[in-house]
């Protein structure tokens, strides 16, 4: 527990490492991270409820504050898209716009004080509860492999079950029987590449992040009287800083999510 | 559970990230929204002013033809009039150098006519002196009757 410093730092990092699981799962594979689940459920809806209002409300004419926000982001990720992908961006625009939007909202809950949400959830009797979803596994990879699901779907429409088998067993190297199986072996690993690459750089920066403040956190308790405060001091000028320069790490990881996912499906549908 | 040091000290680190952000992040994204609604705005305007200004310039030119209209068919009215005054004023010319020329035509066979009569005249009185002549058998003193027979052409 975050009150008693008695336990030691190994301990608070642990608990707060520890996901909200239901009890009766026992840490198989059922034991599903309710926490992580539901924070990222109530942004997704949120990022929904606020662009979709603005949407319904938009005029042609000047906007209002609200839309003109919505109308900046929505250039922003529409000119990434542009830039990279030269084709019908109905699809690709409006994903890799939830993408940024969502992924950068679960990112932002980093910056909440790490105490804070569990301090809350204490009150109702919940334990363990982990607020940032993208340090979360589960979340970063259950938004890569369905960019992977993307990149195989794309793959297939852009060139047809001939056309994509015919490029993973000859390129790059060649057409020549015995390169099939290296093409076909290089061009498996480029694959499953991109979704643990993409899971994996959003998780390690925020899981990172989150155990840099829970480590700053420690200094808080860390010592007493004179030097116990001086630390505390420590502790805030650290968390603070470290705060500022993760406003940047946040907004940094959702862009490189929503352009690698440009770029990935994009290759999909780029012949080799 | 009360909230203990460590949640402070993370509500104070937390209390100035929002300080940070309200005074240092959020003030260039206001910016940015309000350059944007700005240069909507104006935009918007231009266009409204180019939409009026090109309704006045087609109001202007349609005036400007109506005038141009009005003046040519003044021209051609005036060009006209002028036209029937140069017809009608030829037409007087003409009439008046016909009737000089018939006058001086007339006076021309009237003069020519006298003096056809006056050589028939004195004609008719050789003829008549010859016939006389002839009859008395002998000359006639033409002047000793030349009084009688200028009376006799005259009556002629």
């Amino acid at each position: 527990m975050a009150s008693e410093p008695q336990g030691g730092l190994t301990e608070y990092i642990q608990h707060h490492l520890t996901h909200l699981t239901p009890h009766a799962s026992n840490g198989g594979f059922w034991a599903v991270h309710i926490d992580s689940i539901t924070v990222s459920l109530v942004l997704g809806v949120l990022f929904c409820l606020l662009f979709w209002l603005k949407a319904r409300k938009a005029t042609a004419g000047v906007p209002g504050r609200g839309q003109a926000f919505v109308e900046i982001v929505l250039e922003f990720v529409d000119g990434q898209v542009k830039d990279v992908f030269h084709g019908d961006r109905r699809f690709l625009g409006p994903l890799a716009l939830t993408v940024f939007v969502w992924v950068f909202l679960m990112n932002a809950m980093d910056l909440l004080p790490v105490d804070l949400i569990p301090w809350i959830t204490e009150k109702f009797g919940v334990g363990h509860f982990r607020a940032v979803p993208t340090a979360d596994t589960s979340m970063t990879f259950a938004m890569s492999i369905t960019v992977f699901v993307l990149i195989i779907f794309y793959s297939f429409k852009a060139k047809g079950f001939s056309g994509y088998m015919s490029e993973m067993f000859t390129a790059p190297f060649g057409k020549h029987p015995l390169l099939w199986l290296p093409n076909f072996a290089l061009n498996l690993v480029e694959l499953l590449s991109k979704p643990v690459s993409l899971a994996m750089r959003l998780f390690g920066n925020m899981y990172a992040g989150e155990l840099v403040f829970m480590l700053i956190a420690g200094l808080f308790s860390a010592g007493a009287g004179l030097a116990g405060w001086a630390l505390y001091g420590a502790g805030i000028i650290g968390y603070t800083v470290w705060g500022l320069f993760h406003i940047l790490i946040i907004g940094i990881q959702a862009f490189i999510f929503m352009v690698l996912t440009i770029v990935y499906i994009s290759m999909a549908h780029d012949h080799h | 559970m009360l909230p203990n040091g460590t949640l402070i000290g993370e509500m104070i680190s937390f209390a100035i990230l929002i300080w940070f952000c309200v005074h240092f992040i959020w003030p260039h994204i206001n910016k940015a929204i309000e350059e944007r609604q700005i240069k909507i705005a104006e935009g918007l305007n231009a266009a409204e002013r180019a939409h009026a200004e090109l309704k006045d310039a087609d109001h202007k030119v349609a005036a400007e033809i109506k005038v141009a209209r009005q003046q040519a068919s003044e021209i051609i009215d005036k060009a006209q009039q002028q036209a029937n005054q140069i017809i009608d004023k030829a037409r007087g010319e003409a009439i008046a150098e016909i009737n000089r020329l018939k006058a001086s035509a007339q006076d021309d066979i009237a003069s020519m006519a006298q003096r056809a009569r006056d050589q028939l005249r004195e004609q008719v009185g050789a003829l008549a002196m010859q016939g006389a002549s002839k009859i008395v058998q002998r000359e006639v003193d033409a002047s000793t009757h030349k009084a009688l027979l200028d009376q006799l052409a005259a009556e002629i």
